[in-house]
């Protein structure tokens, strides 16, 4: 077996990161798909007047900064699990020492 | 075009070449363990390691294939960046911490961390070895293109400068020079992007575009027809006499071939308006001498191009746009229309086989939607495979980033796993923000006259040298950072291959830390010889694919494995093994018998396919993912009775 490249503390909130994980890769790919299959069902809706822009440039802009606030939001949400789930057990492991010793 | 030398171009690449060696010297003693070596001591701050991201995958085939694909076809170039910039939400949200906490040095560790399957060992190197060549060749092709216009030097001369300074950068001090180097050009390539884009909206657009005031505006002649009866052609112009006619595309194209004092031309026959419409040519000689509108090179009688016929400014027709913001620079483009050159290739006049360039007007509308390059839309002929091909290639991007090892194994240059999810949020917003400058670098170089034909890749630099033979010093000296960046990173990912994964841990070489540190370097010198000696023989050869396979194969060979390993208990050894293989062997067999292989790579353009559609992926993703279900399922028995066996082991060691 391969030892890890740090060493690093048990991660209390890895099911709460896997989970969250899943979803927003599951709803970016849903948006990605959409884009796809409306680039090879209807490229002329791609051609519509989006202001300025169009619909083309309006979606693909869209996936970038999509992803980048995706991220955002993923690590915010990450950052504070990981501090919750740390405060909590070291709370609990604080409690069970000095259960043990009275 | 004739490219010309500058010593200002000359004198900043120089600089960054001094740059990137101090780099490595300064680095040198970090590499003394294979923890040094392979993940720079796992000590890189995030925030570094997110540029460095953006420096390893911001490659050629992004920089300069892109905004070059962009510049010649429109939005589909652009659809490129969005797919790349989406694989790397799978990296974010399913790898990046999981494969930080598995793995040490390589992305086979990570695989094979749960299993310790000698089988899953050599099969990840091995997969890990094809997609880095894959991957590696078109960055040798690309440092070979840039040498040329750059320093004036021979393509041999560029590939063989780029693996010694590679080589050098990876041996002196492995993945620690490598991310400083790419965090460098990371940083560089943004931030220079950003100016040229303020330099392109700050000029605007021009009917007439002239450098800047440097290069004066090539008007393209026409010649009036006084008759056609589809096999000769009468002018109206005396001038000018016919030479002959040549009729291509089963006569949906016309080239007249016109000599007016000695002096031949080509021109393409517009029918519909009895116009003849000037072309530029490239004709290649019987001894392979090649003449540019009848002249050698160093003549510059073949003009740079690319402008807008027709500029629409609150509803009146204008010579000029003023200056324009992100949102108005687009809405010129889409209200105007757009003068592209196409490519006729292979029309015979006597024994000289001649590319024809021609002018093609196109509304600005029809440019900025998908389906000029992409056969996507219905109405201009695609068919359902040529549909289904570019789903496939969507599909191959969004999958393969997560799975390229030389991304993959950047994650183990951090400290923890929370840095490895933080370096990659500064990847994806250094990434995304790069990709959106893309659109407008391409559409930028599209209408500002700058356009070298015959080389599609250089619109990015040449843009910028039509600001100043500054701006196109530090833009070239950055792609050709650009490659040299990437390189570095590939030929670290198949150095931990070759030394780490298939000597140490598959052949069981016995070797100390030292020992380790040094099959590393030496593997890194093997590979960037390797690929020297690729670079050289692929020269001239269309390799822009080739990236395209390597995201296919990584998509198909490599993700299925992380996904499942991470996401479902019941993955076993043999079922991971199965996967790789069944992944990797259907996306390059689909690859080699796919027509585009047929003619790029084969020549033999006549013999017909069997596999409807170039991109693999749509195929073998799925069947990867289905192969490592069905025998996973098959050896749950003998997975509990390897895994005890594995325990058993592990005890008595």
């Amino acid at each position: 077996m391969h030892e890890p490249s740090s060493n690093w503390t048990k991660d209390h909130a890895a099911s709460i990161k896997r989970v969250l994980g899943l979803w927003f890769v599951t709803l970016y790919t849903i948006v990605y798909a959409g884009f796809v299959v409306i680039n090879v069902v209807s490229p002329s809706f791609m051609a519509v007047d989006v202001g300025s822009l169009n619909v083309a440039i309006v979606y693909g802009f869209l996936l970038i900064i999509f992803a980048i606030f995706l991220a955002a939001i993923y690590n915010h949400i990450c950052t504070h699990a990981e501090e919750v789930m740390t405060t909590l057990r070291s709370g609990d492991e604080t409690e069970a020492l000095k259960e043990g010793r009275s | 075009m004739n490219y010309a030398v500058s010593p200002w171009a000359i004198a900043i690449f120089c600089t960054f070449v001094v740059a990137v060696l101090a780099i490595s010297y300064h680095f040198a003693r970090s590499a003394k363990s294979a923890s040094g070596f392979y993940t720079a001591g796992g000590n890189i701050h995030w925030s570094v390691n997110g540029i460095a991201f953006a420096g390893d995958y911001l490659s050629a085939a992004s920089f300069l294939g892109i905004c070059g694909m962009i510049a010649f076809s429109g939005y589909d170039g652009f659809l490129y960046s969005v797919g790349y910039l989406a694989g790397w939400v799978v990296a974010m949200f399913v790898v990046a911490e999981p494969i930080k906490r598995l793995g040490k040095y390589t992305f086979t560790d990570a695989l094979n961390a749960k299993f310790n399957s000698r089988g899953i060992q050599l099969a990840a190197a091995i997969s890990t070895l094809l997609v880095s060549i894959f991957y590696l060749i078109p960055q040798m092709v690309g440092a070979g293109s840039l040498v040329t216009p750059l320093l004036g030097l021979p393509h041999e001369f560029g590939v063989i400068m780029v693996g010694t300074l590679v080589i050098i950068i990876v041996a002196t001090a492995g993945m620690a020079s490598t991310t400083y180097v790419q965090f460098l050009k990371g940083g560089l390539l943004l931030i220079f992007s950003l100016v040229l884009v303020f330099l392109v909206m700050s000029r605007g657009v021009s009917t007439k575009p002239d450098q800047g005031g440097d290069v004066p505006f090539r008007d393209f002649q026409t010649v009036k027809a006084a008759s056609w009866d589809g096999q000769t052609v009468v002018l109206a112009d005396s001038g000018y006499s016919v030479a002959g006619v040549f009729p291509e595309n089963l006569g949906k194209l016309v080239f007249v071939k016109l000599v007016k004092n000695g002096q031949s031309s080509f021109w393409k026959l517009n029918p519909a308006e009895m116009l003849l419409e000037e072309t530029q040519t490239v004709a290649v000689r019987p001894d392979g001498s090649k003449l540019y509108n009848g002249e050698t090179k160093d003549k510059g009688k073949f003009y740079q191009v690319g402008h807008m016929s027709r500029i629409v400014k609150n509803g009146q027709e204008v010579q000029k746009s003023g200056t324009t913001d992100f949102f108005s620079f687009i809405k010129t483009i889409k209200d105007g229309t757009v003068v592209r050159w196409l490519k006729f290739a292979g029309l015979k006049d006597g024994d000289d086989k001649v590319t024809v360039y021609y002018q093609q007007p196109i509304e600005g509308k029809e440019l900025l939607k998908p389906g000029v390059k992409f056969k996507v839309d219905s109405a201009r002929g695609a068919t359902t495979a040529n549909k289904i091909d570019f789903i496939s290639l969507m599909i191959a991007l969004f999958f393969g980033t997560a799975a390229l090892p030389h991304v993959l194994i950047r994650y183990y240059t951090v400290p923890n796993p929370a840095s490895a999810r933080k370096s990659t949020i500064v990847a994806i917003a250094a990434i995304g923000l790069f990709y959106l400058l893309t659109l407008y670098m391409g559409l930028g170089a599209m209408v500002n006259g700058v356009l070298d034909l015959t080389n599609d890749n250089m619109s990015a630099p040449l843009l910028a040298k039509s600001f100043g033979v500054t701006v196109f010093a530090i833009i070239s000296a950055l792609a050709f950072a650009t490659v040299l960046g990437t390189v570095s990173g590939l030929i670290i990912a198949s150095s931990g291959a070759v030394a780490h994964d298939l000597a140490d841990k598959f052949f069981k070489v016995k070797m100390d830390e030292k020992r380790k540190v040094l099959w590393g370097k030496l593997s890194a010198v093997g590979v960037g010889i390797i690929a020297m000696v690729l670079g050289i023989l692929f020269k001239g050869m269309n390799v822009s694919y080739l990236v395209g396979w390597a995201f296919a194969v990584a998509a198909s060979a490599n993700l299925p494995t992380i996904a499942m390993i991470l996401f479902w208990p019941k993955t076993t050894s043999r079922g991971v093994l199965a996967s790789i293989l069944v992944g990797l062997g259907s996306a390059l067999g689909m690859i080699l018998l796919s027509q585009e292989t047929f003619n790029e790579v084969y020549h033999i353009p006549h013999v017909k396919s069997l596999i409807p559609f170039n991109n693999p992926a749509i195929v073998s993703v799925p069947l990867s993912f289905l192969t490592l279900v069905i025998v996973s399922l098959l050896t749950q028995r003998q997975e509990a009775a390897l895994q005890a066996r594995n325990a058993e082991q592990l005890k008595k060691a």
